[in-house]
């Protein structure tokens, strides 16, 4: 998911008093707050994944913003700019987030430019037609509310509510690309073919969006316990391939998946796994785009030094002239 | 900038129609008019969602999306009348998607390429300067439509003022760097503000009529703002006259113009007849 492989903090040696009632506070359902006592590891695990989510909100930006200056109709560009402006919002609300963890925002920034912090391996892929915005809306926010829906109960009380703001507006954007999807497959001939095409280039790596099976992993167990992570990996796919190869269907689109099939028995569709050697890769840095994203980040990074510094020296002058205003009125 | 900058309409506000009724030569001119309001919208909105996902820092990214957001919906609403007043069919979508660089009308100063963050913020205070003092007038047009626009956008221009002129502030006044480079900016733009407040014979049509005010008539109220503004940013206010570079308002552009609209146009042009 936009958080899709985050290493687990081990939970440390043997389990202490304090450790034992913190977990009991988890598994009783409540938030825990800002200031209040947690296991390191906790902490840890928390502020990799909050920032790993808040950075694929932010590269996220690109490859729709790659196609807002050629926005077919004036009304498909305001819906992109608000899409993608809420997609910023979201990078704000959780990077403010992980702030409460102890950790600053130029901080994460720095540790996504390094690649020491990672973003979900979906925006390391083209955007090359309009088509691309609707596959974009339908499947991969689709996909991200698969896993910000639980989410919304973690046991974090600030990514909790981050998490419930995100989701009110996910839906909208999910919405919106199912609809250009639909104008696509029901529009022209080469329209439907942009649309189809879409789907093929878009459906693995959503697929991978929710990251490897976990089943047999020990991190991931104790994520679970501390209600950090909610579903596996493959609950969360399962869920997503059931609800999206109907609505394939109703665009008349085909999954490009031949061994696409709904079993009875488990009242669910058998599908292709996506490529994994692909998927690691990608996170290695090697996907179609990784270069591009991580560029475009620290150009705009490096070519706002000026600005941010601009802003910090008025706010310095001010500070002072109002210091000298007030010793000068004693 | 309120009260007394207000246009006397001719007559109380009436819808565009019975304007048109009870003088059909002000048709062509009108069109035209609204044209250079929704095609400057339009294109210093294009220009400024060129940042998207780029900005300086993520609030300022945000807020720059939304000023594009606001001016592409104000696109909309004058492009839709500017048709709607043409009468032949055509649609706001059809206007901006489907005309050349020849029959485009935005001023000269919207067209000019982003440059640097600095420049991008001086040119839409510069623009938000002119913005303000036009849409404080238009609420009281004579043509109801219009009024009504104005007021909207109104509020939102208020806002991107308020939030370009602080930034050049502070960018002016603020390290040796930013300061040197919002100058630059500055003296760049400035031979293109002056075609703002410079009128010609389809603005003296409508501003007869109470429709449109006469674009000398905004020069003074602009030129309080930025001069305000920029002396508080330690701005040097640029020699020379600054009315040299125009011609937009007429059809005759830059040469960025052309690369701007065969992008933004590439869809429509490509694919005829669709819908998206
Ligand atoms: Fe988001
Ligand atoms: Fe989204
Ligand atoms: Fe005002």
């Amino acid at each position: 998911m936009y958080a899709q492989m985050v290493t687990t903090e081990p939970k440390g040696g043997g389990e202490t008093p304090e450790e034992h009632a913190f977990q009991a506070r988890i598994d009783a359902g409540e938030k825990i707050e800002p200031k209040e006592w947690m296991p390191e590891g906790y902490r840890k695990t928390l502020i990799r994944q909050i920032s790993q989510h808040a950075h694929s909100e932010i590269v996220g930006q690109l490859p729709e913003g790659n196609w807002i200056t050629r926005a077919p109709t004036l009304e498909r560009k305001a819906i992109l700019l608000a899409k993608v402006q809420d997609e910023a919002g979201h990078g704000l609300y959780l990077y403010s987030a992980a702030e409460t963890l102890g950790i600053s925002r130029d901080e994460m920034t720095e540790q996504l430019l390094s690649g020491k912090a990672k973003y979900s391996s979906i925006f390391n892929y083209p955007t090359l037609t309009w088509a691309d915005m609707g596959a974009i809306g339908w499947l991969v926010d689709g996909a991200a509310i698969m896993n910000q829906v639980p989410l919304q109960r973690t046991s974090y009380g600030p990514y909790s509510r981050a998490m419930i703001r995100i989701c009110k507006e996910e839906s909208f954007h999910q919405r919106q690309g199912f609809h250009i999807m639909m104008k696509m497959a029901r529009g022209t001939d080469a329209q439907r073919e942009m649309a189809q095409d879409a789907l093929n280039r878009f459906w693995y790596p959503s697929l991978m969006m929710f990251g490897p099976s976990d089943k047999d992993s020990v991190h991931s167990q104790q994520s679970m316990a501390w209600k950090i992570k909610i579903n596996t990996n493959d609950e969360l796919r399962q869920r997503f391939v059931n609800e999206t190869v109907p609505q394939a269907e109703f665009l008349g689109l085909t999954v490009p998946d031949p061994d696409l099939a709904w079993n009875e028995e488990k009242q669910g569709y058998d599908f292709t796994e996506p490529d994994w050697s692909e998927f690691y890769e990608v996170l290695k840095g090697n996907g179609p785009c990784n270069r591009e994203r991580l560029g475009a980040r620290q150009k705009a990074w490096d070519d706002g030094a000026w600005f941010r510094d601009g802003l910090t020296a008025y706010a310095e002058k001010a500070a002072a002239r109002r210091a000298a205003a007030a010793t000068a009125a004693e | 900038m309120s009260a007394d900058a207000t246009i006397a309409p001719l007559a109380p506000a009436r819808p565009v129609d019975d304007l048109l009724a009870a003088a059909p030569e002000l048709r062509a001119p009108l069109v035209t008019g609204l044209c250079r309001l929704g095609d400057a919208t339009l294109i210093l909105g294009h220009r400024v969602s060129e940042w998207c996902g780029h900005g300086p820092a993520l609030e300022e990214d945000i807020a720059l999306a939304n000023t594009a957001l606001d001016l592409i919906g104000h696109t909309q609403m004058w492009l839709g009348l500017a048709a709607q007043v043409e009468g032949r069919g055509r649609s706001a979508d059809d206007l901006a998607y489907h005309r050349d660089a020849m029959h485009f009308r935005n001023p000269l100063l919207v067209e000019v390429p982003n440059g640097d963050i600095g420049r991008t913020l001086m040119r839409l205070f510069l623009f938000d300067a002119w913005h303000h003092a036009l849409l404080e007038r238009l609420v009281s047009s004579s043509a109801t439509e219009i009024a009504e626009i104005a007021a909207k956008a109104l509020k939102e221009v208020h806002y991107h003022l308020d939030r370009s002129s602080d930034l050049v502030v502070r960018l002016g006044d603020g390290s040796e760097e930013s300061h040197a480079r919002m100058q630059a900016a500055l003296d760049l733009l400035w031979p293109y503000t002056g075609e703002l407040c410079f009128g010609d014979d389809t603005d003296a049509a409508l501003a007869e009529a109470g429709i449109l005010p006469e674009p000398g008539d905004l020069r003074s109220a602009w030129d309080a703002t930025v001069r305000e503004t920029l002396a508080e940013a330690t701005l040097a206010v640029p020699e020379g006259r600054n009315d040299v570079q125009r011609g937009g308002r007429q059809g005759r552009h830059t040469e960025h113009l052309g690369y701007l609209l065969a992008e933004m146009q590439f869809l429509q042009r490509a694919y005829p007849g669709a819908e998206w």
